[in-house]
């Protein structure tokens, strides 16, 4: 996605979880059902996140 | 005949409020009721973890308020949702007396030398539960002192043998844990996290996983995430519940004798 681009995130599952930079830029409060979390990606390059409650849920964000 | 009675209770999860379950506060009460019923009373509980749901002061005071009509000593490790703020201070405050690092800590009972590990904090992009290199060397140091004879009683969250890794149901390293353990006669390890009973026999180690008083989960890989299980209402009960634990005679373990309540 383009530099300046805003990601909103909505926790959908009945349990809670958040967003978090693997290499620490950035970090969601803990979301439960419903909440939303955005960020917006000012610098180029490549953003991998993951949930710190269930490392196993893991994504990232390309911003060119 | 005498020997050492506990239960073990998990994932409570105070503050949940889903269809799953609408009131954990009452099937939690109704866990405690089966307790205080029991003829032969237990000297203490173990909670393997997720006290609360969202880490919230009141949820843990309500968990607290329910277990104090028991009048019995409780041992607590926390769950992924006890420290989701804060690093998990708020767990320490209450629960972290006397323990080390984020709330590990060991106690002898009955001749039973019992370790609760916490294996919630520090996780890693992509991995499972984690127990962390300060914790396998303060665990190394503690059972160094004990016979070999002794019965250990390992307790916490997130399963210690890898039931299902693509949910995240297993421990990185602990491989490493149970190789401290391997020269003890007897090794119990009691988890939580999955919400359903499972129990594996590994040389002198036996695994098993406790139902939540809360909410099922799904069997592994049964659905397409892990998530609250909705069940008829009057099934519900049925698939909540405790696990009773004893040692009929220490001096001759691994009599352990388990049942959904």
């Amino acid at each position: 996605m383009a530099v300046g681009s805003t990601v909103t995130w909505t926790n959908r599952d009945d349990v809670p979880h958040n967003i978090v930079s693997t290499e620490q830029k950035f970090k969601s409060p803990v979301l439960d059902t419903d909440e939303q979390f955005s960020h917006t990606f000012d610098t180029p390059g490549t953003y991998p996140h993951f949930c710190s409650i269930h490392p196993k849920m893991t994504g990232q964000v390309v911003v060119a | 005949m005498g020997g050492l009675r506990f239960v073990q209770i998990s994932d409570s999860h105070i503050g949940f409020d889903k269809p799953a379950n609408t009131d954990v506060t009452a099937t939690l009460r109704a866990a405690i009721a089966k307790i205080k019923a029991a003829p032969e009373q237990p000297s203490f509980i173990l909670h393997t973890g997720d006290l609360t749901h969202l880490s919230k002061p009141s949820e843990f005071d309500t968990l607290q308020q329910v277990l104090a009509e028991l009048s019995l000593p409780v041992f607590y490790v926390p769950g992924e949702h006890d420290v989701l703020e804060d690093d998990g201070k708020s767990y320490l405050q209450r629960f972290g007396k006397g323990t080390q690092g984020a709330g590990w800590y060991s106690f002898d009972q009955g001749g039973v030398h019992f370790i609760g590990l916490v294996n919630v904090v520090n996780l890693k992009a992509g991995g499972l539960g984690t127990l962390g290199a300060e914790q396998l060397e303060w665990l190394e140091k503690d059972v160094k002192r004990l016979t070999s004879s002794t019965p250990i009683v390992v307790f916490a969250h997130i399963p210690l043998w890898s039931v299902y890794p693509e949910w995240g149901w297993g421990t990185d390293d602990s491989a490493r844990a149970l190789s401290y353990l391997k020269r003890f006669g007897s090794v119990s390890v009691l988890n939580g996290h999955i919400h359903q009973v499972m129990h594996k026999v590994e040389g002198h180690v036996s695994f098993h996983t406790a139902m939540s008083t809360a909410f099922p989960q799904p069997a592994p890989g049964s659905a397409p995430s892990p998530g609250p299980m909705k069940v008829e209402a009057d099934r519900l009960k049925k698939v909540l519940g405790l696990a009773r634990m004893s040692f009929h005679d220490v001096n001759h373990p691994i009599a352990d004798h388990r049942r959904p309540a």
